[in-house]
């Protein structure tokens, strides 16, 4: 198959301006937007591998650390995410425990592997099912921004649960550390470049190496 | 192309371009409307809690501040940044270029406003910030009674007005930009 590549062509990822590379550099300036146009993203698998690292190592205070505490008169008690969701899943509300599941648990994991999968394969060179690894690129990037629900869920409880001498939810060190590793994930999604994905597929040309 | 086309990319399957369906008045309006319903639902609170004679309601804003006195700054600032900073600044930014450009003008710094705008996009999370207001009404509502607040409401419809904005491709902004600037690509 022909690209556009292989004509010293590229589209602008602003503004989807077609843009012509001058000469031997992998980067212009878009005629339309006058942002930097790259046949690929900067330093993609590096930057990936970085903020999922990152995300790795806040994974594991985000499970182990409470989200909130809650102080009755009858006294204290911790939650993790995990234990939310088993509350939940306890107290009858079986509905709600999938979707707290599927979002501060599964989304996560699935997306950290998904991406460290394609992350590898894409430094190796892979040519394995480069349709399928596309496709996995698209969904974990709409699914992702999904995971912040519990940090919504902890900030309006403590909101709310605020009544003294009854009770009063306060918000743990385990919420920051999961909206960070949110955030991490989000941002390594957006550090790789999909269409390394298809540079093997082509031999003709290598852009993840040289910037 | 014809109206309400959709290109796929043949090789992966990713959607490449689909034409221009909505016009310009009605962008406009979706995000007038959306920022009338952004002010509602910033103002009024969202749920109030009854326990035991005792009541407390809370806006977005006030469990902004909540969490940031407990100490709490992170989480703080997260939710304020994904639910008020960047929805809002997104719909300024929004009201800023459409205006010019429907009367036929380029609005200056055009560029950095639409690239400001394109990049700010993904972090504006305001249909997950209303899943999570659903699932602590569950989750309180075995302890205590909840009366759902206007800014519930307001924050549903903000969804929906959102949802119907983001239809509309940021890159026909840029040929939109292009026909009056006039210059040839």
């Amino acid at each position: 198959m022909m690209t556009a590549a292989d004509q010293g062509l590229m589209v602008c990822r602003t503004c989807g301006a077609l843009c012509r590379r001058v000469r031997s550099t992998l980067q212009t300036r878009c005629p339309r937007c006058f942002g930097a146009a790259r046949f690929r993203k900067r330093d993609s698998i590096g930057r990936t591998w970085a903020f999922l690292i990152a995300a790795l190592i806040l994974y594991i205070p985000a499970n182990v650390l409470p989200v909130t505490e809650t102080r009755t008169v009858f006294g204290a008690q911790q939650d993790t995410i995990m234990s939310g969701v088993v509350l939940f899943w306890t107290t009858g509300s079986p509905f709600i425990a999938a979707v707290v599941f599927a979002a501060s648990v599964m989304i996560p994991i699935v997306k950290g592997i998904a991406l460290a999968l394609l992350t590898i394969t894409a430094q190796r060179r892979s040519r394995w099912r480069p349709q399928q690894r596309a496709k996995l690129y698209r969904l974990i990037e709409r699914i992702g921004r999904w995971s912040m629900l519990d940090v919504f869920v902890v900030a309006i409880v403590v909101a709310l649960v605020h009544i003294r001498s009854i009770a009063t939810i306060y918000a743990g060190p385990g919420a920051a550390a999961f909206g960070a590793v949110v955030v991490l994930t989000m941002l390594a999604s957006k550090s790789f470049d999909p269409r390394l994905i298809w540079d093997p597929v082509e031999t003709s040309h290598d852009f993840g190496k040289s910037r | 192309m014809n109206a309400g086309c959709v290109a796929h990319c043949t090789r992966c399957g990713a959607e490449l371009f689909r034409s221009r369906t909505f016009h310009i008045d009605t962008v406009l309006a979706l995000t007038l409307g959306s920022l009338m319903v952004f002010v509602i639902a910033n103002a009024f609170p969202i749920v109030t809690l009854e326990m035991k004679g005792a009541r407390n309601g809370s806006t977005l804003f006030g469990a902004i501040v909540t969490l940031c006195r407990e100490g709490r700054p992170i989480i703080s600032g997260l939710v304020s940044a994904t639910t008020i900073l960047f929805p809002l600044t997104e719909l300024m930014i929004r009201l800023y270029l459409f205006i010019p450009l429907r009367q036929g003008r380029l609005p200056a710094r055009f560029h950095f406003f639409a690239r400001v705008m394109q990049t700010i996009r993904p972090w504006g999370m305001i249909e997950v910030f209303l899943l999570g207001v659903l699932v602590s009404l569950v989750k309180l509502s075995s302890t205590a009674s909840i009366l759902p607040g206007v800014a519930l409401w307001a924050f549903a419809a903000l969804t929906l007005l959102l949802a119907a904005i983001l239809m509309f491709d940021p890159r026909h902004l840029w040929d939109l930009a292009e026909e009056l600037a006039g210059s040839p690509a």
